[in-house]
């Protein structure tokens, strides 16, 4: 049985503005998962600078024995990773479509601000439903 | 290989919820009328709305791109074909064509023949000096701005004003590179 062990959201300029962890395993506390986003923002800019092939956008997945690291950026520069058990499957339509809803539930509620931490109730709701495994299959199909 | 983007918002603007047309303009009309109440002077208004513009469209642009599974465009030109033909028919359910393109290719008008903001509009006398639509080139303007490209974009026509068209002039003025500022050396 696969699980995603936590999601994260960062702002363009590296600063965790969402975090949630899905279970017990992998547990961290604030000032650990604050530097986890801001190395991974590091890490993915380096990587676009190493990368042998030009127009290169930057670390996808990132495969270690005890996790995989599903990362999805859009255009405008806010990422959006989680960490999963290695060989989850349909990461990157669960990544896209938690994308949808961060535009539909954080960037259209009036009174979030650009760039801060998200606190939005209803993102929370529909996020909560979309992790929720059978719907994970189901993006995939 | 990337996908390739639509070329038409049709199949989009078919999935996206919408609002009833009507409601939409008059609530628009609404905050034109308040705003003149509120700043008296017709430039400010101006301002105020391009600035509103600019605010949603900031925003506007990540449910675009999440919507449209359109990928980077390799030039200025596609952004602006894009923006006619598949950003407007999403969020205003019109079709926009791009024309007028100088020789650089970093400036070029965005033609809307119909525009559903002013469909109950007259302006009066004294309103001349106002760009009812002000909102539509904030909005580019701010959405162009979260994907690097600082741009200006001004009314060139306008048919509260008695042209035949609504013509928006999008001008490119630079490209800010995505890359993060590092040098080897530093």
């Amino acid at each position: 049985m696969a699980a995603i062990y936590s999601l994260y959201i960062i702002n363009k300029s590296g600063g965790l503005i969402f975090y949630k962890e899905y279970g017990s395993a992998g547990r961290m506390d604030t000032n650990d998962s604050l530097r986890v986003a801001s190395l991974w923002h590091s890490m993915h800019a380096i990587s676009q600078q190493l990368s042998p092939v030009s127009g290169c956008s930057g670390i996808d997945l990132l495969q270690a024995d005890t996790f995989d690291l599903h990362c999805f950026q859009p255009l405008t520069g806010t990422k959006f990773f989680v960490v999963c058990e290695p060989g989850t499957r349909h990461m990157e339509g669960l990544l896209k479509f938690i994308y949808e809803l961060y535009t539909d539930y954080v960037l259209k509620n009036p009174f979030y601000e650009m760039e801060m931490p998200i606190r939005c109730e209803l993102f929370d709701i529909n996020l909560s439903q979309a992790v929720q495994k059978d719907h994970v299959a189901l993006l995939g199909r | 290989m990337a996908p390739v983007g639509p070329r038409s918002g049709d199949a989009i603007f078919a999935n996206v919820e919408r609002v009833n047309a009507e409601l939409f303009t008059l609530t628009y009309g609404a905050i034109v009328r308040q705003l003149l109440t509120d700043l008296e002077e017709v430039e400010e208004v101006n301002k105020q709305l391009d600035q509103m513009g600019y605010n949603i469209g900031i925003r506007l642009i990540d449910e675009f791109l999440a919507k449209s599974n359109v990928s980077r465009c390799v030039d200025f030109k596609e952004t602006a074909e894009v923006i006619a033909k598949v950003g407007f028919k999403m969020f205003l359910g019109v079709t926009a064509s791009v024309t007028n393109w100088d020789a650089d290719g970093t400036c070029c008008s965005i033609v809307l023949e119909d525009n559903p903001l002013v469909d109950f509009v007259e302006l009066p006398d004294t309103c001349q000096g106002l760009y009812y639509c002000n909102i539509l080139s904030g909005v580019i303007r701010g959405a162009l701005e979260m994907v690097s490209m600082k741009t200006e974009v001004t009314w060139a026509k306008d048919m509260l004003r008695g042209d035949d068209v609504f013509e928006l002039q999008v001008k490119l003025l630079k490209q800010v590179p995505e890359e993060y500022p590092y040098k080897d050396d530093e």
